[in-house]
C-alpha cells in the first residue's frame, strides 16, 4: 500500500465520531462572520449596520488575489461591523448579524436532487468558485480558485483529492464521503474540467475502508477518476506528502505542487465546489467534528459559519468534565482555544476535548540525540538542530538547514522522548527567517 | 481544570520517554546478562551489581552535591552505563577497580560534560579503556568458562580468541562455541546469540534502527573476508572476527548509544563503516588484540563532524520520475 | 689512557644536552624569523585612537549604541566626521565627553534615559483567564496567541526582557508577573526594548532625580474592551489630554501618550486619570493639601 517516503508517525486514531450521521446544527441567534482567514488579506465589508441580509448574500468582498469572498450564512439584520477575538486572542474584523428567520437567496438551489450535468466553461467554473468564496477546508483556508489558476507556463497533469484526514479524532471528511460521495465525484469532474486534466486520484487512508469501497463503486463508471487506499500515516494530508504518496513525485523546496504537475484539493472543498457550481450555494456552512475521549456525543455537525462554537458544543452535549484543553482542529496541528466564544470560521474542522492529564506537557529533559525527530520528519529536516539554532538566534544557519521547508506537522515534538518543545522553537525560527527572507527580497 | 490550557501544537504526545528507552535497552541486555551469569557464575553477578550500583551512586552524588540540580538516576541511563561497563570487564576483576571504572565513566566521561545527552564519548567505554590502560594485566586476564561457578577472584583464567590469534599460542575454539559464548572473555561479550536476541528486541521496539549494527558487522565481515581471501594463513576468517571479542557487544549496544552516534542514516553508515574498518585494522595490525572499544571511541570523536557535514535526505531532493 | 666509565657517561650525557639545546635553539630561531616576517608582511594599520576610545568606553559590549560591541562603536567614532548621533547610552554624557576630547570632536549632549515598562497589568489588575503551557518565553507565547489575559497588548510575563538585560536591571516580579526596572542599574542600552515582542518597553528621559511620568499602558482597543480586560488600562478618555497645560499629551487609537520632551512633570494628568493608568515615579508622597483638588476632579 502506498504512502509517502520520508518520515511520518502513527498517532492513536481515536476516531470516536466515525460513522455518526451528519447532524444539522440549530440556527444561531446571532452570527458573527469573520472577514479574515488565517491566510490571505481580510475581505472588505460591503454591508453596513442596519442592512437586511439573506442567506448567501455577499457581505465581504475579496481584497486582492489571495483573498476570498465572504457570504452571509444567515438571514437577518446587520447589527454591527466590529472586531471579534479569533482563536489566537487577537481582534479580527467581523460582521455581526442578528438572525431573523431563514430566508435564502432565490438563486440558490436548495433541493436535495443531485445535479450531474455541468455545461459551464473552464473560466465560468473558476469564476463561480471564486465568487462563492470557497477556500481550502483542510485547515489552511487557502482560496480554492487560486490553485485552479496555475502560474503561466505551468500545466497541471493530475488532480489529487485529499481525502486522507490523517489527523486523529477528526471524522468530518470521512462522513461527508459516506453521505455525499456522488456529489463529491461530480465536484471532482468539475475540477478536472476547470484544470483541463484527464486524471484525478482520490487518496483515502486505509482506516476508512467503507469510504474507499463506497467511492470506488461510485467511480467505477467515471473516466479518469481513481480511488487509492493509502497506508495510515501522519502527516499524509500534507499536500507535498500526499503528492509523493500518490504519484511518487516530490515537490522541490520552496515550490508549489503544480511544479510537479499536480493540483491538490481537499475532499470537503470539492463538495463545496459542487454546491457552488451546481447549486449556486456559496460557502456558508461546513461539516465539523465535535469529539473527545469523554465527549458525551461525539459526532459530525453541519454548522453555519459565524455560529459561536459554544452553541454548537452545547448542542453536542457540552464540554465534558475534566477537560483541560479544547483544541480547534485536529490535535496535531490545531490551535488550543482560550474559550468557546469564537465564531465558526471556514477552516474550523473540529473541536476536540482533551482530558486534564493529556493537556499538560511533561517536563523537558536533555536532548539524548536519539535521532527520532530526524527519523520522523516528513521533510527530511533535523528538528533537534533547528531548535538549538532557534534558541541561539542562528537565523542564517537555520535558513541553510532549510527551516522554511518545515510544514509544522508536529511529528518531531510528538515523538521526542525528552518532551522537548521542538516545534515551538522551530515555528518561531521559521517566522523570523521568513521575515528576514521577505525583507531581503523586498530590497 | 479551572483554566483552559493553551499551548502550541501538537497537543498530543507519543508517550515515549527517556526512561522507557533506557528500560528497553536494559531488557535487551537481559539475555546477554543471563548468559554471562551461566558461563561465569558468581563473578559475573558481583561485577555487574557493583558496576550498576557504583554508576547510579556516583550519578546521584554528583547530581545532588556537585551540580545541585535535579536528580535523574531513575531514568535508567546510569544503570545502562553500569551494565555496559560490567559487560566489558572480566568476571574476576576486583571490586575496587570496578568502582574506579564507574567513577571515570560517570564522573569524567558523562557528568563533567553536562550529564545525559552532552557526553561526546560513550561513558562505559571510557571507563573500560581507562581501566584497560591503567590495569592492563587485570583487564586482560580472562576467566575460562565454568558454568555457574562460585569462584570469583580466584577463577581459572585462559586466553581469548583474539589473544590466541595475536599470540598464536593455541588452537581456536569452534565457531559454535563462539556463537553460544562458551569462550573466555568479558562478561557480556561472549555470547553472540544472546546479544543478537537483544538486537532483535531493540529493533522490534524501535529503540534503535538497524543502520549502525548492520553497517559495522557488514564492514567487518567484508574487510576481514577480503584479508582472509588474500592470505588465509596470516589472517583470521571473517566468522572468527564476527563472533569473537567485543564486536557484537560493541556493534549492538555500545556503538548504538544515542548520544554519541550520528543523527542521520547516511551518517550512521559512515560511522558504522568507520568502526568496522578501524576494528579490523587494530585487531590485525595493532598492539592490542581487541580494537572495538578504541574504534568506537575514535568514531565517537568524529560524530560531531559527521553531523555537521552529513544531512538527511531532504524532501524534494530525489529525482522525480516523469 | 682509557677514560673511566663515569667519564664516558658524562660525555654522552653532555652530548644529549648539547644536541637538545641546539635543536631547540634552531627551531626557536626559525620560528621567530617566520613570525617576524609574517607580522611585518601582514601588518594592518589601525588607528591608535580606536584603542584609546575603546579604553574610555564602559566595555559592556551591550550593543546599545547600535554597533557590535564597544570596539565597533570606537571604530565608528574615529571614522565619522562628527559624533552627531553616535552615543553610548551606558556611559552617558561623561563618556561621550571623554571620547570627544580624545578625538577633538564635539559630543552632542543627550538627556539620560531609562527603560520604562508600559504595562501594569498585574495579576490583581488583570485576571489570568487561561494557562499557558508552552515554552516559557515571551517570543514563543507571542508567536502563538495574545496571552493569558483578555488584554492582547499587555505583558506576557515570561521575562524575555530579564534574559536580555546584561546589567541585571530589569526583573520580573514573581508576584505581579510584571517586569520592574532598577533605575540605578539601567543603562538605557535598549536590549529589553528589542526583546519585548509586545513592544511594551520604551526608553524615556530619566528626568530630574529620576522623576518621570508615563502612560503605563499600550492597549489600543476601545475603552470598553480595555476596561473589561484590565483595571489599570488606558481607555482613551482624553481627560489627561484636556488637563495638560503644556500640550504634552496626545491621544490616538484610544491610547494616551506623554511626550517626555515637553512634559514638565506637573502631575495634573496623574490626578485626573480615572483608571490610574498614568504612572509617576520617584516623586515625593503628595502633600495632604493637594488631595482635595484631586477629589473635586474625581467627583
Amino acid at each position: 500500500m502506498k504512502t509517502f517516503r520520508i518520515g511520518g508517525i502513527h498517532p492513536a486514531e481515536n476516531k470516536f465520531s466515525a460513522g455518526q450521521q451528519i447532524k444539522t446544527a440549530a440556527l444561531p441567534k446571532q452570527a458573527v462572520i469573520p472577514l479574515a482567514h488565517y491566510i490571505g488579506t481580510p475581505s472588505e465589508a460591503v454591508v453596513k449596520r442596519g442592512d437586511l441580509v439573506k442567506v448567501g448574500q455577499l457581505i465581504g468582498q475579496a481584497n486582492g488575489f489571495i483573498s476570498a469572498n465572504v457570504h452571509s450564512s444567515v438571514s437577518g439584520k446587520v447589527s454591527k461591523i466590529d472586531v471579534q477575538l479569533d482563536a489566537s486572542g487577537y481582534k479580527r474584523p467581523a460582521v455581526f448579524i442578528e438572525v431573523d428567520g431563514d430566508d435564502w437567496l432565490e438563486t440558490i438551489d436548495r433541493s436535495r436532487d443531485i445535479k450531474r450535468e455541468c455545461a459551464l466553461s473552464k473560466e465560468e467554473i473558476i469564476e463561480k468558485i471564486k465568487s462563492a468564496g470557497i477556500v481550502g477546508l483542510g485547515g489552511a483556508t487557502f482560496p480554492a480558485h487560486v490553485k485552479l489558476m496555475p502560474p503561466p507556463g505551468k500545466k497541471a497533469g493530475v488532480l489529487i483529492i485529499n481525502a486522507v484526514e490523517c489527523e486523529s479524532y477528526l471524522t468530518c471528511d470521512h462522513q461527508l464521503m459516506m453521505e455525499h460521495g456522488e456529489e463529491i465525484l461530480i465536484g471532482v469532474t468539475i475540477l478536472m474540467k476547470a484544470l483541463q486534466v484527464e486524471r484525478a486520484i482520490i487518496g483515502v487512508e486505509n482506516n476508512k475502508k467503507d469510504a474507499i469501497h463506497h467511492l470506488k463503486k461510485l467511480a467505477a463508471n467515471l473516466k479518469g477518476i481513481e480511488v487509492e487506499a493509502l497506508k495510515v500515516r501522519y502527516p499524509q494530508g500534507g499536500e507535498k506528502q500526499l503528492i509523493d504518496a500518490l504519484i511518487r513525485r516530490q515537490v522541490p523546496s520552496g515550490k508549489i505542487p503544480v511544479e510537479v504537475g499536480a493540483v491538490v484539493q481537499n475532499v470537503a472543498t470539492t463538495y463545496a465546489i459542487y454546491e457552488a457550481v451546481q447549486k449556486n450555494k456559496p460557502m456558508i456552512d461546513r461539516v465539523m467534528t465535535i469529539t473527545g475521549k469523554d465527549a458525551p456525543n461525539p459526532g459530525n455537525y453541519r454548522v453555519r459559519l459565524g455560529t459561536y462554537l459554544s452553541s454548537v458544543v452545547e448542542e453536542a452535549g457540552g464540554v465534558p468534565a475534566g477537560t483541560g484543553k479544547i483544541v480547534g482542529g485536529g490535535p496535531m496541528m490545531g490551535r488550543s482555544l482560550m474559550n468557546l466564544n469564537i465564531p465558526m470560521a471556514k477552516g474550523s474542522s473540529g473541536v476536540v476535548f482533551l482530558r486534564d492529564e493529556e493537556s499538560i506537557r511533561k517536563p523537558v529533559q536533555n536532548c539524548i540525540r536519539c535521532t527520532k525527530c530526524v527519523t520522523v520528519c516528513p521533510m527530511g529536516l533535523e528538528p533537534y538542530l533547528l531548535m538549538a539554532q532557534s534558541e541561539r538566534n542562528m537565523w542564517p544557519e537555520m535558513e541553510a538547514d532549510r527551516v522554511m521547508d518545515c510544514i509544522e506537522c508536529g511529528s518531531c515534538s510528538y515523538t521526542c522522548p525528552s518532551n522537548r518543545p521542538l516545534l515551538d522553537y522551530i515555528r518561531f525560527g521559521k517566522s523570523t527567517v521568513g521575515g528576514i527572507i521577505r525583507s531581503r527580497t523586498a530590497k | 481544570m479551572e483554566k483552559l490550557i493553551i499551548s502550541p501544537a501538537p497537543h498530543i504526545h507519543s508517550g515515549d520517554s527517556v526512561s522507557k528507552n533506557m528500560t528497553g535497552v536494559i531488557i535487551a541486555m537481559i539475555p546477554a546478562l543471563l548468559a554471562s551469569l551461566y558461563f561465569f557464575g558468581l563473578g559475573a553477578l558481583i561485577v555487574t551489581l557493583t558496576a550498576v550500583a557504583a554508576c547510579m551512586l556516583f550519578e546521584l552524588l554528583i547530581q545532588k552535591y556537585i551540580l545541585k540540580g535535579p536528580v535523574t538516576i531513575l531514568d535508567g541511563s546510569a544503570a545502562v552505563t553500569g551494565i555496559l561497563l560490567a559487560f566489558n570487564l572480566p568476571s574476576n576483576l576486583p571490586i575496587w577497580m570496578i568502582i574506579v571504572g564507574a567513577l571515570v565513566a560517570i564522573g569524567v566521561a558523562k557528568m563533567s560534560f553536562g550529564g545525559l545527552g552532552n557526553n561526546p564519548f560513550n561513558p562505559a567505554l571510557v571507563g573500560r579503556v581507562f581501566l584497560l590502560i591503567s590495569f592492563p594485566v587485570d583487564m586482560t586476564t580472562w576467566p575460562v568458562v565454568a558454568p555457574l561457578t562460585m569462584n570469583y577472584l580466584d577463577a581459572e583464567t585462559g586466553a581469548t580468541v583474539l589473544g590466541i590469534l595475536k599470540e598464536g599460542s593455541a588452537s581456536l575454539p569452534a565457531i559454535k562455541d563462539m556463537v553460544i559464548g562458551n569462550i573466555p572473555g568479558s562478561i557480556g561479550e561472549v555470547s553472540a546469540i544472546a546479544l543478537l536476541i537483544g538486537l532483535a528486541y531493540m529493533l522490534f521496539r524501535k529503540i534503535i534502527t538497524w543502520h549502525i549494527p548492520v553497517s559495522i558487522l557488514l564492514t567487518v565481515a567484508l574487510f576481514a573476508g577480503i584479508l582472509y581471501a588474500v592470505d588465509p594463513e596470516t589472517y583470521a576468517s571473517p566468522l572468527v572476527h564476527l563472533f569473537s571479542g567485543g564486536l557484537m557487544l560493541g556493534a549492538i549496544f555500545m556503538a548504538t548509544d544515542y548520544v554519541t552516534s550520528p543523527m542521520t542514516f547516511r551518517g550512521m553508515w559512515i560511522y558504522g563503516v568507520g568502526i568496522g574498518l578501524l576494528t579490523v585494522i587494530i585487531r590485525t595490525w595493532g598492539a592490542y588484540p581487541e580494537g572495538v572499544s578504541f574504534a568506537i571511541l575514535i568514531m565517537n570523536g568524529f560524530t560531531p563532524l559527521i553531523n555537521f557535514y552529513v544531512k538527511p535526505k531532504r524532501f524534494g531532493e530525489k529525482p522525480n520520475k516523469a | 689512557m682509557l677514560p673511566d666509565l663515569d667519564q664516558i657517561v658524562f660525555i654522552k650525557a653532555m652530548n644529549v644536552v648539547l644536541i637538545s639545546l641546539l635543536t631547540l635553539g634552531v627551531i626557536g630561531a626559525v620560528a621567530a624569523m617566520i613570525l617576524f616576517v609574517v607580522a611585518k608582511k601582514f601588518h594592518v594599520f589601525e588607528d591608535p585612537r580606536i584603542d584609546e576610545v575603546e579604553a574610555a568606553l564602559p566595555a559592556a559590549n551591550c550593543g546599545g549604541c547600535g554597533f557590535p560591541g564597544c570596539r565597533g562603536f570606537a571604530d565608528a567614532c574615529v571614522k565619522s566626521d562628527e559624533l552627531g548621533d553616535l552615543f553610548c547610552p551606558v556611559g552617558g554624557n561623561d563618556t561621550m565627553a571623554k571620547v570627544a576630547a580624545i578625538l577633538g570632536k564635539t559630543a552632542v549632549v543627550q538627556a539620560q534615559k531609562v527603560a520604562v515598562v508600559r504595562c501594569d497589568g498585574t495579576c490583581e489588575h488583570r485576571p489570568r483567564l487561561n494557562e499557558y503551557d508552552g515554552v516559557k518565553h515571551c517570543f514563543i507565547a507571542h508567536n502563538l496567541y495574545s496571552g493569558e489575559t483578555n488584554c492582547s497588548w499587555g505583558c506576557l510575563g515570561f521575562g524575555d526582557c530579564e534574559i536580555s538585560c546584561e546589567f541585571d536591571a530589569i526583573k520580573v516580579n514573581p508576584e505581579t508577573m510584571i517586569p520592574e526596572v532598577d533605575d540605578a542599574k539601567c543603562t538605557a542600552c535598549g536590549a529589553c526594548v528589542r526583546a519585548c515582542p509586545k513592544l511594551l518597553i520604551e526608553l524615556r528621559k530619566k528626568g530630574p532625580k529620576g522623576k518621570r511620568i508615563y502612560v503605563g499602558c499600550r492597549n489600543e482597543d476601545k475603552g470598553h474592551i480595555t476596561k473589561k480586560a484590565c483595571d489599570v488600562g488606558c481607555i482613551g478618555c482624553a481627560k489627561c489630554f484636556k488637563v495638560c497645560p503644556h500640550e504634552a499629551i496626545t491621544v490616538a487609537n484610544s491610547l494616551a501618550f506623554i511626550n517626555d520632551d515637553i512634559c514638565k512633570l506637573c502631575r495634573k494628568c496623574v490626578e485626573v486619570c480615572p483608571t490610574n493608568a498614568i504612572k509617576e515615579i520617584n516623586f515625593p508622597p503628595r502633600k495632604p493639601k493637594v488631595e482635595p483638588v484631586a477629589e473635586t476632579i474625581e467627583a
